[in-house]
């Protein structure tokens, strides 16, 4: 197959009128890809103090279908999931990241919520994740993979919830990457930060309008998304 | 896949004369993408300015694609994947083939993927003994009745509900033949149940690339339903297609026109999924691919570089150009014969199969410019229109009475006084002949326009006698 990319690869230049890269604009796109600076930026979220920003992303996703608790504290969470389940007419059972922060959640304040730890399996019907950070500008979730937080939690029930403290709604796409960046460690050198295998924008429950433009939910991943936003000093 | 470009006449009459793709037309243009789109980018004040900035991340990326795909290539293996490069589509077809049986695979489920399409890679799998089963809804919906997209991004638009009934009906014969499927959402829930316990047993998943990172070596996709994440994280094996112009250099660049995407396509403030997907599992993780492979295709993109239709290489496949399109919107998708419809169909069409094979298409368009005044990142689309008519013109494509008709259009036009004289004549004469009523039911010469529509008759005074008339008045003053 070294053919075929070198064919390619010959054939771009030849296209361009030109021969390979020179050193020095070669060193000029290598400094632009390490600077990864940001383009122009949306004034909606990035121009708001914090309390603002977080009743944006709860606006936001309200918006497109997702349905929102404000809670004072962690403490409130078991009462918050469980009213939720109820009050959805679904069993009191869940499948949650095995994620240590969840654990710090006491769930034996209701012990009747029957919980599981792992990844999803078809079965199961609600899942409980994390978030890694929540974007303000459109009421986004960004989920990260991880030892802690499989992907499938987010895709296979048919009911997702996820726990968002408020000190992690940030404004911007570009935001919530930084905070990425900065967990994996820049190494100084181009494009040797590990990233998770997946990161996930979420952005309201699954749907579909491809039946004469009309927008239903719940094509093929979660037809409900509920969001925990357990406010700052809470979590 | 094969290509009925060339009969695009008969497939645009028979697409006038379907009632039911005529109603699914008037859903889409009259509440359907336009409207909404017009309403999203109302709330976003910089979506203008971000247009700008679209332009420039993919024309800077596309001058330095080389650098860019090194880069990325190194980036998709330093994390564990493996990228193959494939001129051609056979080539294309080839590799995932080879991927599939070194998996061991028996099934596979595919996300929605126009370069699949592009490939015929259906066809060429089912041949080889592997039946993908498409798991876009619209997607889904197409492959029952073997039939090619008529979108960019809604592969059923031509449809209207009670036909995607019947075809659920004759395909999912264990099923109630009396359930009621009047409802959208009825028909959606039952391709979810139907679909879900194929994407648990496949072996191998193929979606698509909206974008590709080569800081990171990732690749995104953008869907609504949810089906391309449960393509890529439940089977064993993830493939990537990809083409060439896909490549942006930083996450922060891919941002940008992922705000310029989902607002310019389904009119969305953001899509419900956008995943970003780096390599395989890594080490711990419980879930996601054990293998992650990305095909890159040519297939005449990289000689489309440097070229008159280089700018197409912008596009980032929303299908605001043919949501806005009058002909997109009279005909339907379908009748451009191949798998890119509408404005941008007509453009990329003739340089990937030849103008030979595609000769009608950039002819289908009143070059209105609508298009080219909603494109994300500013394609002049009309104007690429334009070369490709001057290429047919050339290569003598066009039908004997046309290019007769324009060579004797052209020397006239050439004699700029005998031009004036002409259309002073023709204005006088039909603005005398048309004068009380004002129009023309039928005129010699023109019953392609006076068969279906009245021509209006000219005032009286050609445009070029009025305003040499007004300029010497002004001189005078």
């Amino acid at each position: 197959m070294t053919a075929a990319r070198d064919a390619i690869l010959a054939a771009i230049c030849r296209s361009l009128n030109r021969g390979p890269l020179d050193p020095a604009t070669a060193a000029a796109l290598r400094a632009r890809v390490a600077a990864h600076r940001r383009n122009l930026i949306p004034m909606r979220a990035a121009a708001l103090d914090h309390p603002a920003r977080v009743n944006l992303f709860v606006a936001m996703a309200e918006a497109v279908q997702a349905t929102v608790a404000r809670l004072s504290s962690i403490d409130a969470v078991p009462e918050a999931v469980a009213a939720y389940l109820a009050a959805e007419n679904l069993p009191a059972e869940l499948v949650m990241a095995p994620d240590p922060g969840l654990d710090q959640i006491p769930w034996e304040m209701r012990p009747l919520l029957r919980i599981r730890r792992g990844r999803a399996e078809a079965a199961d019907a609600v899942s409980l994740t994390p978030c890694f950070a929540a974007i303000a500008e459109t009421g986004t979730l960004m989920l990260a993979s991880g030892a802690a937080t499989p992907t499938s939690l987010n895709f296979l029930p048919d009911t997702h919830i996820v726990l968002v403290p408020a000190d992690r709604v940030v404004g911007t796409y570009e935001d919530g990457w930084d905070r990425l960046r900065d967990l994996a460690g820049e190494c100084g050198e181009v494009g040797r930060q590990l990233l998770p295998r997946t990161v996930n924008f979420i952005t309201g429950p699954s749907r579909t309008g491809d039946i004469e433009q009309r927008i239903v939910l719940g094509a093929h991943g979660p037809r409900r998304l509920h969001i925990l936003v357990v406010e700052d000093g809470g979590a | 896949m094969e290509a009925k470009s060339r009969d695009f006449s008969a497939s645009a009459r028979a697409g006038l004369a379907n009632d039911n793709l005529q109603q699914a037309l008037d859903i889409m243009t009259q509440r359907g993408f336009p409207s909404r789109r017009l309403e999203v980018v109302a709330r976003l004040p910089e979506f203008e300015a971000l247009r700008e900035v679209g332009r420039e991340i993919k024309d800077h990326t596309l001058a330095h694609l080389d650098f860019y795909l090194e880069l990325y290539e190194h980036n998709v293996v330093a994390s564990g994947g493996e990228v193959h490069w494939a001129r051609t589509p056979e080539e294309a077809c080839e590799i995932v083939l080879t991927v599939c049986r070194t998996a061991g695979a028996r099934s596979v489920t595919k996300g929605k993927s126009m370069i699949a399409e592009e490939i015929g890679l259906n066809d060429f799998l089912e041949k080889s003994g592997i039946t993908p089963v498409e798991t876009d809804l619209g997607e889904y919906i197409i492959q029952l009745r073997h039939e090619p997209p008529s979108h960019l991004i809604a592969p059923a638009m031509h449809l209207v509900k009670e036909q995607v009934a019947d075809a659920f009906r004759s395909a999912h014969r264990t099923l109630d033949p009396n359930r009621p499927l009047a409802e959208p959402q009825a028909l959606c829930d039952e391709a979810r149940a139907i679909l879900r316990p194929q994407f648990l047993a496949a072996d191998v998943g193929i979606t698509g690339a909206n974008f590709l990172i080569a800081e990171t070596g990732s690749s995104i996709i953008v869907t609504n339903e949810g089906n391309g994440d449960l393509t890529q994280i439940l089977p064993r094996v993830h493939i990537v297609l990809a083409s060439l112009e896909k490549l942006v250099p930083t996450f922060e660049d891919a941002a940008t026109l992922l705000r310029l995407l989902a607002r310019s396509a389904t009119g969305q403030e953001f899509s419900s999924y956008t995943t970003v997907s780096t390599g395989p599992r890594r080490p711990g993780d419980l879930d996601g691919p054990e293998a992650y492979h990305v095909i890159l295709l040519d297939n005449g993109r990289a000689a489309m570089l440097g070229g008159e239709f280089h700018d197409m290489l912008r596009c980032i496949r929303c299908g605001a150009c043919m949501n806005h399109c009058p002909v997109y919107a009279a005909v339907g998708g379908h009748a451009y014969g191949w798998v890119y419809p509408g404005p941008m169909g007509a453009v990329l069409t003739p340089s990937l199969i030849g103008i030979e094979e595609a000769a009608p298409l950039p002819n289908a368009s009143t070059l209105c410019g609508r298009c080219e005044s909603v494109c994300p990142v500013k394609i002049p689309l009309p104007k690429m229109l334009r070369h490709w008519r001057e290429r047919e013109f050339a290569k003598k494509l066009a039908p004997r009475i046309w290019r007769s008709g324009l060579s004797v259009w052209a020397w006239v036009a050439l004699r700029p006084a005998l031009y004036h004289m002409l259309t002073e004549v023709a204005s006088r004469t039909l603005g005398w002949v048309g004068g009380r009523r004002g129009r023309f039911r039928n005129l010699p010469f023109a019953a392609g326009w006076t068969g279906v529509r009245d021509m209006p008759a000219p005032e009286g005074r050609s445009f070029h006698s009025l305003w040499a008339e007004r300029s010497k008045a002004a001189g005078r003053k």
